[in-house]
């Protein structure tokens, strides 16, 4: 039975749904800790705020790029979406490439999983985004691969726009990641 | 892939291409006929645990089991149940149901269908791996830090619980959002959401509750594992975590899960309940809007399961509020059936007693359950065999009934072949003595104090005599499976034949042969309200003829 378009993107919908629960949870861990004495002076003096804060730049300019891939899905400008497609997936590993420096840095001054409540939570929330952008990065290679073998000369492909919901989705939940993680800590007293 | 060549088989295991056909099989009446044998085997394993469980506890002072084996054994019986026997028996229902009986031919998405039943059998088959890897998981069900942690559990077991969990519960919320598809989008013309079956409401209802309760314990999951095999702190209270972190999350899954089980089998009983009544059922809206409800008060009570943690009176207060309050739709149901039956035609087929007494059964459970919502009865009753009375009434009177009704009721569709009613009888009253000899007792034992968990209990007066009767109830519960089995290969064997509409029902499934053929429909009769195919048996008196007069379609 072939699907229709829509109900790809109610199928992709429900899982954003259930996978916001996931990270939901993972928040509530971290935030739970974070009301424990001397959380937040290890967070404050471990956390980059600017450093992280340039490829959280880099990750919000994906979603911009797989804007116009699902633009160009819609007009069937093949060229212009393989284009943005390839942004995209440059974009999104340049965010993993900096999570990446940013844990190493973390386990060089010996901040890890194990060494405490900060560790566990934050390695754990972050290291969860992280996989999930992984994820996307692999549909999108799928999908790259797909369009350079010709898959999606004529115009009309849904596939994009379902990919899009999870893609945004990433993005979503790393604004709500990252004010929370980064930037709260400089302005609560708790 | 092979595909069936001519009309799909019912429950056996002949067909064109033999086992390969079921292996890579992607149609949603083979996945859920695969499904119900699953939750069956798993049935039949879960209970050979509990009855060794039952004869370490026969008599005081008892050395069958090891105290080591004793906590693996309760931990296996529990969390087969719950995830491998009640989950696999609800998503086969609804994988087989509900594309017939909203009038399409397959889910929306029949490989991700597939996908969903195979982690589910492997997560069970995971799970039961660690008995051949140095012992099974063994902090109970819910898996209470800290004893989840390593430092109280070295062996590999609860590593096993995790990822065999993981594996489960990824296939549940995939077949979750696959039904919610299915539902919103493949329904039949004129089959609008207010002419859905009873039974097609209550799955969209559990599968929303699914998605929304699944993913923190998943969460807890993960982060159980990271604890276990990369030294994290979530649940080591010695390092800064916390022990109260795993409770909250794995209730905000677990209670939710009590109505992930039970709304299911709502939904079957308003079918059951309306065709052997021959009315429809009273109070349609009520009905669904009171599941509907559920859902959502699903969400609000779930830290009456740690009354007794001390989070202090205004927590307690407010919760013990909430779960009061859930009380009322349950409520709702329950009368709704009672005026289903009033005035109607009864067959008391066995799947009608099954219906008839789970009235009974649950009602028990529900009213133990209000007790537990009053704070002081909980703080004395709580951790003893109350508890394991009230969950079994509720699970077993309440679930498992429930199911049963609709194995009796179904069986016809998914088979071709009607089970022996004699033996089916003799079932029934085997099983319903059974459980209400193994459970009423134990209300007794908790309200005597006898603690649950413990592997063995000293000789006080009137501890071993109820102990004893208590375990003879669950060896006739284990004779009556065994006789559910042999009842149910010997109907596919040699029973008679079904015909497409043996019980003379209402709903669309009913419209297409016994069992039906791999398209499930040439063409769907008109649907312009809940009982279709009466109105194509009788359109002289059809309902939506006279919506919310004579027949209080709407509940009058």
């Amino acid at each position: 039975m072939a699907n229709s378009a829509l109900d790809t993107r109610l199928l992709m919908r429900l899982v954003v749904f259930t996978e916001s629960l996931f990270f939901m949870a993972l928040l509530v861990a971290f935030v739970f800790f974070s009301l424990a004495p001397g959380f937040r002076q290890q967070q404050l003096a471990a956390l980059d705020l600017g450093r992280t804060g340039a490829f959280t730049l880099v990750l919000f300019s994906s979603s911009f790029t797989y804007w116009r891939v699902e633009a160009s899905a819609r007009r069937g400008a093949t060229g212009a979406l393989k284009f943005w497609l390839l942004a995209t997936i440059a974009l999104g590993t340049v965010f993993l490439l900096g999570q990446a420096w940013e844990f190493h840095g973390l386990f060089g001054r010996h901040i890890d999983l194990a060494s405490n409540t900060f560790g566990t939570s934050f390695f754990t929330l972050t290291g969860f985004h992280g996989l999930h952008v992984l994820i996307g990065l692999i549909i999108l290679s799928i999908l790259a691969g797909l369009a350079f073998a010709g898959d999606y000369d004529r115009p009309g492909s849904s596939i994009f726009q379902a990919i899009g919901i999870y893609w945004h989705f990433v993005d979503i939940v790393w604004a709500v990641v990252f004010t929370v993680v980064y930037v709260l800590p400089h302005f609560s007293r708790f | 892939m092979p595909e069936p060549v001519e009309a799909l088989p019912g429950l056996s295991l002949d067909t064109d291409q033999g086992l390969l056909q079921w292996i890579s099989s992607v149609d949603h009446k083979q996945l859920g006929i695969m499904y119900l044998w699953t939750a069956l085997a798993f049935m039949l394993v879960g209970g050979a645990e509990i009855l060794l469980i039952r004869i370490q506890l026969a008599v005081p002072r008892n050395t069958f089991l090891g105290p080591e084996m004793y906590n693996e054994l309760f931990t296996m019986h529990g969390t087969t149940m719950i995830f491998f026997v009640a989950m696999p028996a609800i998503f086969g229902f609804a994988t087989y149901l509900v594309p017939l009986m909203i009038g399409a031919n397959d889910m929306a998405f029949p490989r991700l269908n597939a996908l969903s039943l195979w982690l589910t059998i492997f997560g069970g088959l995971l799970m039961y791996f660690s008995f051949l890897a140095g012992g099974a998981p063994n902090a109970g069900w819910f898996n209470y830090a800290p004893l989840n942690g390593y430092n109280y559990s070295s062996q590999p077991g609860i590593d096993y619980y995790c990822a065999g969990l993981l594996l489960g519960g990824i296939g549940t919320v995939s077949a979750s959002i696959n039904l919610i598809v299915t539902i919103l989008r493949y329904r039949t013309a004129g089959m609008a959401l207010h002419n859905m079956p009873v039974f097609v409401w209550m799955m969209l209802v559990t599968a929303c509750l699914v998605i929304a309760a699944f993913p923190s314990l998943n969460a807890a999951l993960a982060m159980l594992l990271l604890d276990r095999r990369l030294h994290a702190h979530f649940f080591e209270v010695h390092d800064g975590g916390s022990a109260l972190l795993w409770q909250h999350l794995f209730w905000l899954f677990g209670h939710p899960e009590v109505y992930i089980v039970i709304l299911p089998s709502f939904g079957i009983l308003s079918e059951v309940f309306s065709v052997y009544s021959r009315k429809p059922v009273f109070g349609y809206v009520f009905i669904v809007g009171s599941g509907i409800a559920i859902g959502l008060l699903a969400f609000g009570v779930w830290v009456h399961h740690m009354f007794a943690v001390g989070l202090g009176n205004t927590a307690n207060n407010f919760f013990a509020a909430s779960s009061m309050l859930i009380g009322v739709p349950t409520g709702v149901k329950v009368f709704n059936w009672l005026a289903t039956m009033r005035g109607g035609s009864i067959r008391f087929t066995t799947s009608m007693m099954f219906a008839t007494s789970f009235l009974v059964e649950f009602t028990i459970g529900g009213l133990s359950g209000i007790a537990f919502a009053i704070v002081p009865i909980d703080l004395q009753l709580t951790d003893t065999y109350f508890v394991v009375a009230h969950l079994h009434y509720v699970l077993i009177g309440g679930t498992l009934f429930g199911l049963l009704a609709g194995l009796f009721y179904w069986f016809p569709k998914m088979s071709g072949r009607m089970l022996n009613e004699r033996l089916s009888n003799w079932f029934f009253w085997l099983f319903v003595v059974g459980f209400n000899v193994t459970f009423m007792i134990q209300h007794v034992l908790g309200t005597l104090g006898m603690p649950r968990r413990v592997y063995t209990y000293p000789d006080l007066p009137g501890w071993g005599t109820l102990n004893l009767l208590s375990s003879i109830g669950g060896f006739l519960m284990g004779a009556a499976m065994l006789l559910l089995v042999y009842i149910i290969v010997q109907a596919l064997r040699s029973g008679p034949r079904a015909g497409a509409d043996p019980w003379d029902a209402y709903t669309l499934e009913w419209t297409t042969t016994s069992p039906p053929p791999l398209q499930n429909f040439d063409r769907v009769i008109p649907v312009a309200s809940v009982r279709p195919f009466r109105d194509f048996k009788m359109p002289h008196d059809a309902d939506h003829k006279e919506v919310g007069k004579r027949k209080g379609i709407y509940g009058k």
